[in-house]
């Protein structure tokens, strides 16, 4: 079959294979960190848009909205290519976090956000009638229970950022994209690139479906 | 005179509908108020003020054992000492029983978590709970729920109890545990105000019933005196509306 040999040339995918191998570590690592990155930002995001003066509370909306609407690929673009003019020079690796993070810290603050909104006034009620201050009220009360309903959402978070990562191949960061157009230039061959995308799928796939028995397992009930 | 719990020319407002309309009443310590009124009277908001669960004006003062209820530093004093039970329990999802009622004390006290668990174990035993610590909330009854959730605000060791309709979310065969146990604690002289539509437990329990209408106070006398010769015709209409169906 020549659509066969030219797609899924198993001798070009084994001579790839370490290079992708390579790509697929710093395309983990990258998105690993900006999750958690934009995890720690989104809660921190979260608790200003609820929780603070009201200035902070506009300015924070204000961020969020901004950069849930900004396409990622502009916003790392010039994060790369535009802040060298004032005098920030980030590293490819530097530049994609950071503008991963800055979008997936504005989703994650609406998750959080909602997740919080979802839980009773009486829960609020109670902890402050106990005499629990503000912090133990989230830490001990509402966070524990908002997490819960805030997997889901989280995880189809996450699984946009490792999706959103291979943009950082535009900034010549060697991640798995990158390496895949790489190694089709090399073998002239297109079965890298087919290679990267199995490799995608091994990974993602199986957190779409986890997001899909977990949304059906909370819809049917608490706990 | 100055009461246990001093409330002072208390006016609520939401937004600009007047809820509260001026309030003066002094409950003195180890006292059982018992407060009816019909729907919409300010039964609710009256108690949620004395620990503040609700604003209220500058110009209306709320005092318990002397320290004034504002917003701030004090107000984690005020409400350490002010525990409150909710007509919809508001027990905590996420911990079991007996996690409820040692979160608090842990939290606000400093309590060792030993000390929590035994003082805990002790509650329970108190409301006649003590095989389901190890539970969810989810898992009891709501008579049993409502019992944990006036263990919870116990171990606190209040001096002041609110009560907002404990019994009014329970199925009619489970009134009578949570009255129990309520009846026990007014025996133990911890100051309680009680928002209720059980008008035989505020006979029986209560030492003096407040009658709430249009956010104002119209009638405060001992239960005798409150049941059986009632000042106001405004009492008197719904003493006859309630007790008469
Ligand atoms: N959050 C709120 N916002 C606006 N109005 C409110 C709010 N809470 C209460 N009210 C109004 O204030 C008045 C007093 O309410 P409150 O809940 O204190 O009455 P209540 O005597 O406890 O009644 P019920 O027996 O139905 O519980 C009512 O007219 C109610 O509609
Ligand atoms: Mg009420």
């Amino acid at each position: 079959m020549d659509l066969f040999e030219t797609f899924f040339n198993l001798e070009v995918l084994a001579r790839s294979f370490p290079m992708l191998l390579k790509g697929l570590w710093l395309t983990l690592q990258l998105g690993a960190a900006s999750i958690l990155a934009g995890l720690v930002l989104g809660l921190a995001l979260c608790m200003m848009r609820l929780y603070s003066a009201r200035p902070v509370q506009i300015l924070t909306r204000i961020y969020i909205d901004v950069f849930r609407s900004i396409p990622l690929l502009v916003l790392l673009i010039i994060v790369y290519y535009a802040l060298p003019f004032v005098g920030v020079r980030l590293s490819p690796f530097a530049s994609a976090m950071t503008a991963l993070t800055m979008v997936s810290g504005a989703y994650t603050a609406e998750i959080f956000r909602s997740g919080i909104e979802a839980i009773p006034k009486g829960q609020f009620e109670a902890a402050a009638a106990l005499g629990l201050g503000h912090r133990q009220t989230m830490i001990d009360v509402i966070l524990p229970q908002s997490i819960r309903m805030v997997i889901p959402p989280l995880t189809n978070n996450s699984i946009n950022v490792v999706k959103d990562t291979a943009l950082a191949s535009v900034v010549a960061m060697p991640d798995l994209l990158k390496q895949a157009t790489q190694a089709q230039a090399l073998a002239a061959n297109p079965s890298p690139l087919i290679g990267a995308a199995a490799i995608y799928l091994a990974f993602l796939l199986p957190l779409v479906l986890l997001v899909s028995r977990l949304e059906r397992r909370l819809s049917r009930g608490r706990v | 005179m100055s009461g246990y719990i001093s409330i002072r020319n208390l006016q609520k407002f939401y937004g600009h509908y007047h809820a509260l309309r001026g309030i003066d009443l002094e409950i003195a310590r180890g006292e059982v108020v018992c407060v009816v009124g019909p729907s919409g009277s300010g039964k609710s908001t009256l108690i949620r003020c004395i620990n503040r669960l609700e604003d209220f004006s500058n110009d209306s003062a709320i005092h318990v054992d002397g320290v004034p209820v504002l917003p701030g530093s004090t107000l984690a004093k005020v409400r350490a000492e002010v525990g409150m039970v909710f007509q919809s329990f508001n027990l905590f999802p996420h911990l079991t029983v007996r996690e409820n009622i040692m979160l608090a004390p842990r939290r606000v006290r400093g309590t060792t978590k030993a000390a929590a668990a035994a003082q805990a174990d002790q509650l329970l035993a108190r409301v006649g709970l003590e095989t389901q610590a190890d539970k969810y909330p989810s898992g009891l009854s709501g008579g049993q729920q409502q019992r944990v959730a006036i263990a919870r605000a116990l171990a606190m060791e209040p001096q002041v109890l609110l009560f907002d309709e404990p019994t009014s979310a329970l199925d009619p065969e489970m009134v009578g545990e949570v009255l129990d146990v309520m009846r026990d604690l007014a025996q133990t002289g911890v100051t309680m105000v009680v928002v209720t539509h059980e008008m035989g437990f505020a006979r029986q329990v209560a030492d003096r019933v407040i009658f709430m209408d249009g956010g104002e106070v119209i009638e405060a006398a001992p239960p005798a005196e409150f049941f059986s010769a009632p000042r106001e015709t405004r009492t008197r209409n719904f003493l006859h509306a309630v007790l008469d169906h």
